[in-house]
């Protein structure tokens, strides 16, 4: 019997799998150190702390594993919302199906296609990311800085008239994307970024948004219902002072979901809620990791993540809330809770607060439950059959975490959505 | 109407029988009304006849004009005519109240092979009904009971009655927890909705529910059966000598 092969160092064995995208002006330097960051750290494993109750091994091997295209009969999210549209398919820029990148207010450039030597986004790409490095490893994160093909670079000035949004297709099976996007908002400029779809088989994404004083940024996201794919994403901010950061991500389906958010607020007065609604059945395994840092006085944050699962699917939150000293009048909510429809499924949850300020108000809470059944007998009780009333106490569950998104229209298409899903898992 | 014939009811999870033989006859266009002290089993047998889990049937049965109650799942009760009107009214945290009253409407419209109503109509109705019990826009929008008082829930629990438009009326407790003006609206909601077709239960601690609420027949439950039935007259003896001298008599 021959001797098994050594193993092989899986970090190398990525890098050698990815072609690093030849040296563009500005973005040179960051990918090389992007590349020695991932080095020094190496891709995650199981030993790692952060990666206890998720298995990194599909996203750190060099090919992806196979995920079959979902016949989707849907009529696309956001369809109805006036929007500049972008869009990768299997994170390929679509220039046709794309809108023009021009919109007064901000200026657009594709990360593939800027190679100035003299950018912007130099004070971001790979910055922020590289700031969110500390305490917590994010070796995914520097992976992506390193090899991303394509991405945005969107440059807020005032205030534009619509949205703008990604839309991510997947048509091949064995895609395997890596986008980074960096966003900057002028003071006092405002931007809602909505992103939509599956990607890709597997899907590295970074968005690193630096938010100025006074300006506002809201995301919302849904990620793409194809069962078998896999998505690891990093969302990277840093916040002014007064400034105001909204972001909601809506998850159903994926076998593997990883979401990862890093906000730093580093001026006073600055606001960031971060809320996620999820819906899991089945195989599936749906990863929240949220670092907040409070460095700052008189700075509000709210992680509100709520999870709803069943069939053997698999949620977890972990949480942080940092108050570093002097972050003086400091308000920190943390709530993630699960609702469990049936005993195989299971939620794994670790709120971690430290704080060094003594003026400080934070709360944080988690809970996992089954449907209350006073309500369920209370709404069958008038006549809506058992399916349904529990369709409406799972939506009346996430609710809160929908309610983080702030515009009502927006609102309104995410619940109809989740009714609709729920609707269809029961006939 | 409603027809029930020696109920035996015990809790599923204990050995603790709590209806002993409750026999009850209330006929369409009529009102009933039970007292009783606490513990005599008036809610127990509310639940029971809308199909609250927990229970088990031991022996007897209760009929709705002649179709099998405890057979049917609590939906299909409630599309069936019987309406429940709770003690306690559940709090639903992110379902709008009109959202839940259409749903429910609509639902039981399905279940009778009925055709739904549309999102107008539904509208006009409901606002007109609303008004009558004082029930402002807010508290139409708001989510179901949420931040209501004890008096707004236990008008929007007679706002669902008026929607819902059942055969047979139970009313557990709905006096509880109301002021006088309070207890007046509610009241005045239900009379509006007697009828002939109709039939009401009203399960209450107090006279003074019924001063409101005139009642055709007053039963009195003790330890899980009916021991007394009369007239009107017999809640006012409960009010001036409480249940004690009637008890003794009985028992």
């Amino acid at each position: 019997m021959a001797a098994p092969a050594p193993k092989e160092n899986p970090t190398e064995a990525m890098l050698a799998s990815r072609q690093i995208p030849a040296a563009k002006g500005w973005s040179t330097a960051a990918r090389e150190d992007a590349v020695a960051r991932l080095r020094r750290m190496g891709l995650p494993d199981r030993r790692d702390e952060y990666w206890k109750f998720t298995r990194p091994d599909s996203l750190i091997q060099p090919d992806a594993p196979r995920a079959a295209v979902l016949a989707n009969d849907e009529p696309p999210l956001f369809d109805q919302v006036d929007r500049l549209k972008i869009v990768f398919v299997d994170g390929v820029f679509d220039a046709q199906a794309s809108d023009d990148l021009s919109l007064e207010g901000l200026s657009i450039e594709r990360l593939a296609v800027s190679d100035s030597d003299l950018h912007w986004a130099r004070d971001i790409y790979g910055v922020l990311e590289t700031r969110g490095q500390t305490p917590v490893d994010r070796p995914l994160a520097a992976l992506n800085t390193a090899c991303a093909t394509d991405g945005v670079l969107i440059h807020v000035t005032g205030t534009p008239s619509k949205p703008v949004s990604l839309i991510y297709r997947h048509m091949s099976e064995t895609s395997d994307a890596i986008l980074h996007h960096c966003i900057k908002l002028d003071a006092g400029a405002e931007l809602t970024v909505l992103e939509n779809g599956p990607a890709a088989a597997r899907f590295n994404k970074v968005m690193e948004v630096d938010v100025a004083d006074g300006a506002s940024f809201h995301h919302i996201r849904a990620q793409g219902r194809d069962h078998e794919r896999r998505a690891a994403t990093h969302l990277f901010a840093r916040l002014g002072s007064a400034s105001h950061f909204k972001s909601f991500t809506m998850t159903v389906n994926g076998v593997l979901t990883r979401n990862e958010a890093v906000i730093e607020l580093t001026g006073d007065d600055a606001s960031a809620h971060i809320a996620g609604a999820c819906v899991g059945d089945g195989e599936f395994h749906h990863d929240d990791t949220v670092f907040i840092t409070h460095d700052a006085v008189n700075c509000e944050s709210r992680q509100v993540f709520k999870k709803v699962l069943r069939n053997g699917a698999t949620g977890v939150f972990q949480g942080k809330i940092l108050v570093k000293a002097g972050a003086q009048k400091t308000d920190g909510y943390q709530i993630s809770q699960s609702l469990l429809l049936d005993g195989d499924s299971q939620f794994l949850a670790k709120p971690e607060l430290e704080i060094y300020a003594d003026d400080v108000a934070c709360s944080h809470g988690s809970t996992s439950g089954a449907i209350d059944e006073e309500a369920l007998f209370y709404l069958r009780a008038r006549g809506v059959p058992k399916g349904e009333a529990t369709d409406m106490l799972t939506l009346s569950f996430l609710a809160e975490a929908v309610e983080e998104i702030a515009s009502d229209t927006l609102k309104e298409e995410i619940n109809a959505r989740l009714e609709s899903w729920l609707n269809r898992r029961r006939s | 109407m409603l027809s029930i014939k020696n109920l035996n009811v015990k809790l599923e999870e204990e050995d603790k029988q709590i209806l002993k033989g409750v026999n009850l006859e209330v006929e369409a266009g009529k009102v009933h009304a039970i007292m009783g002290p606490n513990g005599s089993g008036k809610s127990t047998l509310s639940y029971v006849l809308s199909g609250k889990d927990g229970y088990e049937v031991m022996e007897g049965s209760a009929t709705l004009e002649g179709e099998d109650l405890l057979e049917m799942e609590p939906e299909e009760r409630a599309a069936a005519g019987l309406f429940l009107a709770f003690q306690y009214p559940v709090e639903i945290p992110g379902v709008g109240n009109m959202t839940f009253l259409r749903t429910a409407v609509n639902a039981q419209r399905k279940a009778r092979g009925e055709e739904e109503m549309s999102a107008a109509e539904f509208l006009k109705v409901v606002r007109a009904k609303a008004k009558d019990l004082k029930i402002d826009a807010d508290m139409l929008k708001r989510p179901v009971n949420m931040g209501f008082s004890g008096g707004e829930k236990k008008r929007n629990e007679i706002l669902q009655m008026a929607m819902l438009e059942p055969k047979m009326c139970i009313l557990d407790e709905t006096d509880s927890g109301l002021d006088v003006d309070a207890m007046k609206l509610v009241a005045e909601g239900v009379n509006a909705l007697r009828s002939e077709g109709r039939g009401f239960l009203v399960i209450t601690h107090y006279q003074r529910l019924l001063d409101h609420i005139k009642p055709d027949v007053v039963h009195i439950m003790a330890d899980g059966r009916i021991v007394k039935t009369g007239g009107p007259e017999l809640a006012l003896e409960v009010e001036n000598n409480g249940y004690a001298d009637i008890l003794a008599e009985v028992m």
